[in-house]
């Protein structure tokens, strides 16, 4: 799939299959599948013959799947909507309470005014919807120089760095 | 007041640069209607009856006077030459066109403003106590920790689209002026029994369709904790509040869906996990934030001017003025002083750009250049030396700004209702000139004393109706026009709702059905005894029986009210 990383657009291997029917084969190679479906398959899926991410939507809690984390190197997560805020939570929570440091996919209704925040809350690639200019949505990535608030990107919040000024 | 540094600037310019280009973006046809949206609306910028409305910040009701001039200046230069001071102590502008407002935010920018969040599911302005700083009754200035929510909320990254709007309140006097049990988080500065002061936290307070005071999740909290606690809320009401169905989709549902105490839980648990991170507060900061907060250099002479005394004495119209507008300041010799914005005639809440350039500059020669608004849509000069209240009077009087009825029944909260608004049923405005046509003679007004009349022109309850002494909702009955009374109701420290008081009445009864319930109120009451005493004490029933009188004397009145 096309997606946003390490800040630029690339092509990589992983195929995300959304709705995977039960009366198919799924097809080759890496792919991303819903959390419960993952829950449902599970010995299917140790015999297949392609790496497994698993997605997870707003209605996922966290806390039953933590300790399954580390055996992915890629979860992603869905955005059903612009603005459906639930997956920022999850974001946050996956770096800064489970400490999961694989990757963090954006799924869904990804566009360029969100990434900002995204990338704040420790998601670090995107999926950005088909029909939009990639090249035009990295821009979203640098919208703003300053953050007011400690997140899961490490940037130093603007209160640490009045107090490094003043020392 | 704050001041930004560097950084606070920067951020306010880069969101200028992010909005131009989001509203190029949207007028080249790059991004949809439906794309657009949530971008403007978290900019303050709606798409209303006729034209858009941009709302603009105030931060918990402060304002210089160099500020009040940028406002003047927008609202001559880009909009019909007026601007409408709302509930949450926010100014609004009706008429910009689309392409102008990365300009005004370009403007604002200029003067430390901005319309980051004024709308939109995140968490909007902190309000705050209009008298923060000057009342006798305070604790501890509660706008020190409104700037701190102020910086750490601005474009939270995991709360910036949260199930609905968010609205913060603080005080930290004794006597509730914010309206803070109507608030999803109300923040009371308390003291504890070692003498400390913390933080008093409730939660799942709001109006709207389903309106409900906030409950208390927690009596006591240490303020370096302040922003832990809140990210703790804020996370719990990001994951599971309603998303389904926009009605029910504030916190407050959430909070009585599961429980106060279930929903306290859950904070808690949250909070203990992250409470000890980055999220500190410290000292240090704190410090560095209440150091803007200072009190201006007062005249220690003020209290020694005898000839405010004198004119009290002298003056009747004056007299009457400073009871009603003027208040008491915590410096000796100095007064807060209301500029009432319900002069008869006027939208309440609405000030013209002459105005405002006015009033910036009595700011300036009589107040230490500082104006405070008010949640009930008024303007303050919040410290004036008493021996300038005279002058002040007579020069506010040239301009409409010195109506003594602050606190009366024609100081109305008023939405903008079916006039503007897309979302009213019914209008606000007009009722409110009808009001103020039928209520007229001061000396009636000054008789009934305190009485809040809240008006909303839909559910959704901009205008506070809800805890209004006298609450009136628009609502729609088949294309016309009726408002549903509400008594009781009150925004206080014993904050709480009005009861329905029977069926809607029409447009032409309004004023006709209060004067029937400021008759019984006049029977009624007890020696001093304000309107809401005396409701709490005789209960709905007279009131219900006077408005609802079957066909008598009375409907002939009603008739000639209804003909007019």
């Amino acid at each position: 799939m096309r997606v946003i990383k390490n800040g630029r657009i690339l092509e990589d291997g992983w195929q995300r299959i959304a709705e995977p029917d039960p009366g198919q084969p799924l097809p080759e190679g890496d792919l991303i599948v819903p959390l419960d479906y993952w829950r449902n398959n599970r010995e299917p899926l140790a015999r297949h013959n392609g790496r497994i991410a698993v997605c997870l939507n707003g209605d996922d809690s966290l806390d039953d799947f933590s300790d399954s984390l580390e055996q992915f190197e890629l979860v992603a997560l869905e955005f059903p909507k612009f603005t459906d805020g639930r997956s920022y939570s999850h974001a946050r929570l996956l770096r800064d309470r489970f400490g999961y440091r694989g990757e963090i996919r954006a799924v869904g209704e990804v566009l360029r005014d969100q990434l900002f925040f995204m990338q704040r809350c420790g998601l670090d690639s995107y999926q950005v919807r088909e029909d939009k200019d990639a090249e035009d949505a990295l821009k979203g990535l640098s919208d703003f120089s300053v953050k007011y608030q400690t997140a899961a990107d490490g940037a130093p919040p603007v209160y640490k760095l009045r107090q490094k000024q003043r020392n | 007041m704050y001041q930004y540094d560097e950084y606070d600037q920067q951020i306010v310019d880069e969101r200028v640069a992010q909005f131009r280009d989001q509203t190029r973006r949207y007028l080249a046809g790059e991004l949809s209607e439906d794309e657009y949206r949530p971008l403007r609306l978290m900019n303050g910028l709606y798409i209303q009856r006729h034209a858009p409305m941009l709302r603009v910040s105030i931060p918990y009701g402060l304002l210089s006077s160099t500020q009040l001039r940028m406002l003047a200046y927008i609202a001559d230069k880009y909009d019909k030459g007026y601007g409408h001071f709302s509930t949450r102590q926010n100014i609004q502008f009706n008429w910009p066109r689309l392409e102008t407002v990365p300009d005004i935010l370009a403007d604002l920018a200029s003067v430390q403003m901005h319309a980051i969040q004024t709308s939109g599911n995140c968490i909007r302005n902190i309000t705050s106590d209009h008298f923060a700083g000057i009342a006798e009754d305070e604790l501890e200035d509660p706008r020190p920790y409104c700037e701190i929510i102020r910086q750490w909320s601005t474009f939270h990254p995991e709360f910036s689209f949260l199930p609905r709007k968010f609205k913060i309140a603080v005080s930290g006097s004794e006597n509730d002026r914010a309206a803070v049990q109507i608030h999803d988080i109300g923040i009371y500065l308390v003291r504890n029994e070692e003498g400390k002061t913390g933080c008093k936290i409730l939660v799942g307070g709001g109006l709207g369709r389903t309106p409900y005071l906030g409950v208390c999740i927690r009596d006591y909290l240490e303020k370096q904790h302040l922003l832990s606690y809140l990210e703790a809320i804020l996370r719990v009401y990001n994951q599971l509040g309603r998303r389904d169905n926009m009605h029910k989709a504030r916190i407050k549902i959430l909070v009585n869906a599961i429980g106060p105490e279930k929903f306290t839980d859950m904070v808690e648990t949250e909070w203990r996990r992250i409470r000890d991170t980055a999220l500190l507060l410290d000292q240090v900061e704190i410090d560095r934030v209440k150091g803007f907060f200072t009190e201006p250099e007062f005249d220690k002479n003020a209290a020694d001017d005898a000839t405010f005394a004198k004119r009290l004495v002298l003056q009747k119209d004056f007299k009457l003025w400073v009871q009603r507008n003027v208040k008491a300041h915590k410096a000796p010799g100095y007064r807060a002083v209301y500029l009432s914005l319900k002069h008869p005639g006027v939208a309440p809440g609405d000030a013209t750009g002459a105005q405002m350039n006015f009033i910036a500059t009595l700011a300036d020669k009589y107040g230490y250049s500082e104006i405070r608004v008010t949640h009930d849509q008024n303007l303050i000069l919040p410290h004036v030396r008493q021996g300038d209240l005279y002058s002040l009077w007579n020069a506010l009087r040239k301009e409409q700004l010195a109506t003594p009825n602050i606190g009366l029944l024609t100081d109305m909260i008023c939405c903008p209702g079916l006039d503007f608004c897309n979302l009213a049923n019914a209008g606000s405005i007009d009722i409110a000139g009808q009001i103020n046509q039928r209520f007229n003679e001061l000396d009636y007004l000054h008789d009934i004393g305190d009485f809040q009349v809240k008006m909303s022109g839909c559910m959704n309850a901009c205008g506070h109706h809800h805890v209004g002494h006298i609450g009136i909702l628009g609502v729609d009955k088949k294309g016309k026009e009726f408002y549903q009374l509400t008594l009781g109701g009150s925004a206080g420290n014993a904050a709480r709702l009005g009861d329905r008081l029977g069926p809607a009445v029409a447009k032409e009864e309004v004023a006709e059905t209060i004067d029937r319930i400021l008759q019984v109120y006049l029977e009624q009451r007890e020696g001093e005894e304000q309107f809401l005493e005396t409701y709490l004490r005789v209960g709905l029933d007279p009131f219900k029986d006077r408005v609802y009188a079957p066909e008598s004397e009375d409907s002939t009145r009603m008739k000639a009210v209804a003909g007019y």
